[in-house]
């Protein structure tokens, strides 16, 4: 079953949406239920039917809930304010739409914490996935670029861009010559001697 | 000289494989009979192995990401060299192998840097860096080399 992280002093909304291929008849209702974390029955907390929300008048959670579903969306959601951590547990919720009455009602666990702890995986995910979004549109911009100043497009002047102006500009030169690199001294002497050989195909 | 080529190409390998390794195995710090990693604490009892879930905060998962990240970046520059060998003039350099290259190593780097600040959050007690740990921190070296090569060097006719 699913389960839900709470703020302790916040809200939450729990969700019940029910599927029914009949029309919405007026006798649809929704029942809320709650199980404490280390009871074995649950109690009743809210029913909705005919139209009328009874909500929670004596129980631990009244002056707490609040209805904020659509009835007519087959949507039975309950809004719980000012989390305590005794509100730990199952809270499952029965809909029904007569004749459509066979289901299987829906439990969710709530939990509620000092402090939301961050689940597992999210922020490795969003950090790989934003450097690699930021690589892309780098390498995107720049064969944008090259492509473009290549087709004359955007005009060699472009003294903004003069980092992709001046690569385009070095490739035209080193197609031109046939490798000659008489202003290499030193160091790039030896350097020429760390250059590849390929094989002619 | 195929040497060369195949010099450069094993040590790319070789900072990949140390990248792998220190990712994947459990052995970044250890405690007589327990290690940890990034991803799992194990300890190992008269029963076996037993590994649970390992720590969820953001510090570690910055770590994973980073780990994470080199390996992508190392096998994207190792595909890119074989792209350009083929594709790039006479006389051109490697200069995008070279890169991803250099970020891979950037990002074990900060991955490894990143762990050995914040640690004392996750273990507590004296334990010891694992062998996973002291790979990475060798990785970082070999993948700077590795693309500062790729950077400087040329293709010949």
């Amino acid at each position: 079953s699913w389960e839900r992280h709470g703020l302790v002093g916040s809200e939450i909304k729990l969700y019940c949406l029910s599927f029914s291929w009949r029309w919405l008849s007026e006798d649809v209702s929704f029942s809320w239920s709650y199980k404490p974390e280390a009871a074995k029955d649950s109690i009743s907390i809210f029913h909705f039917a005919r139209g009328q929300a009874y909500v929670d008048n004596k129980g631990p959670f009244r002056d707490r809930l609040e209805f904020v579903g659509n009835p007519k969306r087959r949507d039975g959601s309950i809004l719980i304010r000012n989390l305590e951590y005794n509100d730990n547990g199952t809270f499952t919720c029965d809909a029904k739409n007569p004749p459509d009455i066979v289901g299987r009602p829906s439990s969710v666990k709530l939990l509620v914490f000092d402090r939301v702890p961050t689940r597992a995986g999210v922020i490795t995910g969003a950090i790989i996935g934003s450097v690699l979004g930021v690589v892309i549109l780098i390498l995107a911009l720049y064969y944008l670029m090259r492509f473009l100043v290549a087709r004359r497009v955007l005009s060699l002047s472009c003294w903004l861009l003069f980092l992709f102006c001046s690569t385009v500009e070095k490739g035209k030169k080193k197609s031109g010559k046939e490798g000659s690199q008489q202003r290499q001294v030193g160091v790039k002497d030896v350097l020429t001697y760390l250059q590849l050989e390929i094989l002619e195909s | 000289m195929l040497i060369l080529l195949f010099a450069i190409v094993i040590l790319h390998i070789a900072a990949l494989v140390l990248l792998f390794v220190s990712t994947i195995v459990n052995a970044w710090v250890s405690d007589n009979g327990s290690t940890a990693d990034l991803w799992q604490n194990c300890s190992s009892s008269d029963t076996g192995v037993h590994c649970v879930v390992g720590y969820t905060g953001e510090w570690i998962q910055a770590v994973q990401a980073m780990m994470i990240l080199s390996i992508i970046f190392s096998i994207i520059s190792l595909f890119l060299f074989i792209c350009q060998l083929f594709t790039l003039q006479k006389g051109g350099r490697f200069f995008l192998t070279g890169t991803f290259q250099i970020l891979a190593s950037l990002f074990v780097m900060s991955g490894a840097i990143i762990y050995t600040v914040k640690y004392r959050d996750w273990i507590s007690g004296d334990a010891s860096f694992g062998y996973a740990y002291i790979l990475a921190w060798v990785a970082f070296p070999l993948a700077l080399i590795s693309g500062l090569i790729y950077v400087i060097l040329r293709k010949r006719e």
